[in-house]
């Protein structure tokens, strides 16, 4: 007889994720909701509808988000055609170089931004894009690049070229192949891309929060204005509330788009390239604007010490300034070292759940589907604020415990860990481990030859992207009261951005670059994993 | 009609095609037959215009070699057809109609036309993901024939089917080119079905046309050892400078024959068997007989003198 995995060594390791999943964000999701519903709190849903100020709130939230979305697609879709007819090296370069303003923390960004616009006189006058509405939708086009370039570009290059092709020879022009072929063709992964893009924009916190200036506000910057600003609870719950239906809403009509998705398209030999050299250029140019210069001005300023270049401002790193609790060295300390433990904790829940998923029961496997993805979906705004309201009384008095806080980087960073290695397990063809079991691998044997094998190059790729997302979060963060000493690096710069005077934006230029360096060590890390991420995020 | 003249495509260093030049008359059909990588592929791509290279390519005697493929009175079957998984049938074999700014009623017309034409009536609402491999081969052919080119290049394009029905198939296509007067270049890398669909055959190899003329003729007269290698003439023997070759039905079993070999293997093929025989300095030869010695007989056997190639 082969040997089964035990049902109780099974069961055990299932009631981690159970138990991660049920504490951390189930019980504070549901105390929002039962807030934000029960009692005088149906009232307080109701009662926000009515003022015109939340009216307009929800429709700015929305607005903007659509119009992310569109711009973002509009400007990343040739990029994404470049990058889907580059080699396979040449595409994992530039989805590397796309994919560090992805994961780079909000906070940074928004930095770079504001002081890009203070640099180039954009900050007032006629001109002004600082605390404008088009500050947050570039800002929402710079991170959400990537996910165009990536999810699209992959899509692209798996497109059999000879497709379009035979449009041509059957006397379509150029742009009418691409039109009546290439783009219906890709219209799935188009539209796989501009759900997560909205769903993004949708729940954008930290570039609203600083780019908008105090006059902007979307859903999630408005919980946090009545939970932290306000202490409103009760309000911030019924905003969540309205927050969590509306992407409940965007997640179902995504689904049941996906589910219209024509036959699989077969695999290719050829790509349907884009062979101009100048449409190269163009997306150079514009990707190097886009991305590469908010990135640049944001390292000339740190260097840039008034009198000339110099380390002045990472010196001053090191010694506390009445901003802050602490020196922005020991904020950035922190935040490596909660960082490597939410990643740990990532892993090894997401790792379990992934081969619950995979592998399980069908029961299961589909109840697993569901509380993971759910925490994706929900901002984390809600899940900060979530945390704040639930986990306050004995037995579950958590909330100014240190190790809240990598317990919510890590239940952010989940999904990024399952998003990948469920993909990957799926993808191992069932040959393979019948090849493994007529070669005289016991069940269990072939689960760790072939499957953790495999699915060990998700888990580094997953966990990396963990790594970046709790290096950089903010929404979660901002909403856990801590002791002083234990700061995050966002926070940190999120305060010192938040203060008039040049002496601190210095500082806080170089607390973001150094911030960036983590961060985009990560990336290189996941992309030099080969294969593994393709058209993941 | 169609006139090639000294087409040259380069990948990197390598010229895929190399200095090709033939002509096409009108409703003529030519098998172009070559190894897989002998550049048939890039002929083709390079005569529709979706691959660059030096020559000319013209049509009654309009100069076509800057013209995009959409600007080409040629069609092109796809090897594996490439038809638009999200559009049906009907849509796949009506594009080039609406390309061509055809009105509603003609190309539904021409539609119904071209599917009966390919034996799949009724099947114009079908998706293209329902089809099955011959099918998805008809619809292509009749997706490639709607718009009515004057010539129509195919691309292995019975490479994918079952053997049952690309004998259909090689029965059938003819028929349909000869009806719709529609000039061919059909390239395959198998014999039988070069000789059975091309008027004439061109045999390719290394980029190059070696030999362009009726199938009887080069069959019978190869020209260069290549040639008779792509036809098929895998058996060798050095005799003093020259070298002899023949195809494996030349051989006859005779007590009294100049050669001897071992019997080797021996498998069965339907209509006959195919015998592996090791001669004594070690070489292998394959014969087909429909009556095979034991494996490890010694034979003696002769070559039919009529069947057997020469080359100096």
């Amino acid at each position: 007889m082969r040997t089964r995995l035990g049902i109780g060594a099974g069961g055990a390791m299932m009631l981690l994720p159970i138990l991660f999943i049920g504490l951390f964000f189930l019980f504070p999701v549901g105390m929002v909701v039962g807030r934000g519903l029960g009692g005088e709190g149906l009232d307080a849903v109701d009662e926000l509808m009515r003022s015109s100020r939340q009216r307009s709130v929800l429709w700015f939230t929305f607005w903007q988000a659509v119009v992310s979305t569109v711009l973002t697609i509009a400007v990343a879709l040739p990029a994404a055609a470049t990058v889907g007819g580059l080699s396979d090296r040449g595409r994992r370069v530039v989805r590397a170089l796309v994919t560090v303003p992805f994961v780079l923390p909000t906070v940074v960004v928004a930095g770079a931004f504001d002081e890009l616009f203070f640099a180039t006189g954009l900050d007032t006058g006629a001109f002004r894009l600082r605390h404008t509405v088009w500050a947050i939708l570039i800002a929402h086009i710079f991170f959400n690049y990537a996910v165009v370039v990536r999810v699209v570009g992959t899509a692209w290059a798996g497109l059999d070229g000879r497709q379009a092709e035979a449009a041509r020879v059957l006397g379509a022009s150029r742009w009418r192949a691409w039109r009546e072929v290439t783009l219906p063709l890709l219209r799935p992964a188009i539209s796989s891309a501009s759900a997560i893009v909205f769903l993004f924009s949708f729940t954008s916190f930290g570039a609203v929060l600083i780019l908008g200036g105090p006059r902007r506000a979307t859903l999630e910057t408005e919980i946090y204005r009545y939970a932290v600003s306000r202490t409103d609870l009760t309000g911030a719950a019924a905003l969540a509330v309205v927050q969590l239906a509306a992407v409940l809403a965007l997640v179902a009509v995504s689904t049941w788009l996906e589910r219209r998705r024509p036959a699989p398209i077969r695999m290719a030999r050829s790509t349907p390239t884009l062979r101009s050299r100048s449409g190269r250029w163009i997306n150079t140019v514009v990707a190097g604007a886009l991305l590469g210069v908010p990135l640049a001005v944001l390292v000339e300023r740190s260097f840039s010490t008034g009198t000339g270049y110099g380390l002045g401002h990472y010196e001053a790193l090191g010694t506390r300034v009445r901003q802050l609790p602490a020196p922005a060295t020991t904020a950035l300390w922190n935040s490596v070292h909660y960082a490597v433990l939410a990643t740990a904790l990532a892993v090894l829940i997401g790792v379990v759940a992934s081969v619950v998923v995979v592998h399980g029961r069908s029961g299961w496997r589909r109840l697993f589907d569901l509380g993971l993805t759910l925490p994706l979906g929900t901002s984390a705004v809600t899940i900060g604020f979530g945390m704040l309201v639930a986990l306050d009384e004995p037995p579950v008095d958590f909330r100014t415990r240190w190790w809240i806080i990598p317990v919510a980087h890590a239940l952010v960073g989940v999904p990024f860990v399952v998003r990948t290695m469920v993909p990957l397990l799926r993808s191992i063809d069932p040959s393979i481990r019948e090849a493994a079991a007529v070669l005289g691998a016991s069940r269990r044997r072939v689960r760790r030859e072939i499957d953790l094998v495999i699915g060990a190059r998700g888990a580094l790729v997953g966990g990396g992207f963990a790594f970046a997302v709790s290096l950089g979060e903010f929404g979660a963060t901002s909403f856990l009261p801590r002791r002083p000493d234990d700061v995050t690096a966002p926070v940190a710069l999120f305060r010192l951005l938040s203060t008039p005077g040049d002496l601190l934006r210095g500082q806080a230029m170089a607390l973001a670059v150094v911030l960036m360096v983590l961060v985009s060590v990560s990336v290189f890390v996941i992309e030099s994993s080969h294969g593994t991420t393709e058209g993941s995020l | 009609m169609l006139r090639v003249d000294a087409l040259t495509v380069r990948f990197g260093g390598v010229r895929a095609v190399d200095n090709v030049s033939f002509e096409l008359a009108e409703g003529e059909r030519l098998a172009v037959l070559g190894s897989s990588g002998c550049g048939k592929s890039t002929l083709l791509r390079a005569i529709a215009g979706l691959e660059a290279g030096d020559g000319t390519v013209s049509v009654d005697g309009t100069d076509l070699t800057h013209a995009a493929p959409d600007h080409r009175p040629i069609g092109l079957m796809f090897q594996d057809h490439a038809l638009f998984p999200h559009r049906t049938v009907e849509q796949n074999v009506a594009f080039g109609l609406r390309m061509a700014g055809e009105a509603d009623r003609a190309r539904t017309r021409r539609v119904r036309e071209m599917l009966a034409l390919v034996g799949l009536e009724g099947f114009g609402g079908r998706q293209i993901a329902t089809l099955s491999g011959g099918e998805a081969q008809r619809v292509a052919l009749a997706r490639a024939l709607a718009p009515a080119p004057k010539i129509l290049l195919l691309d292995e394009p019975l490479g994918s089917l079952d053997r049952h029905r690309r004998e259909r198939l090689i029965d059938e296509l003819p028929d349909v080119l000869q009806e719709t007067g529609t000039g061919a270049i059909h390239v395959t890398h198998d014999h039988d079905e070069a000789f059975a669909i091309g008027d004439r055959l061109a045999v390719m190899h290394a980029g190059k046309l070696l030999r362009v003329g009726p199938p009887s003729d080069v069959w019978a007269a190869p020209a260069s050892i290549t040639v008779a290698r792509v036809l098929g003439h895998t058996n060798e023997i050095v005799d003093g400078s020259a070298t002899v070759v023949w195809r494996a039905d030349a051989m006859i079993v005779d007590p009294t024959g100049s050669h001897e070999a071992t019997v080797d293997r021996v498998q069965f093929r339907g209509t006959s068997y195919t015998v592996r025989l090791r001669t004594p300095d070690g070489r292998m030869l394959r014969f087909l007989l429909d009556d095979p010695p034991a494996v490890g007989d010694d034979v003696r056997f002769r070559i039919d003198p009529a069947r057997v190639l020469r080359f100096d």
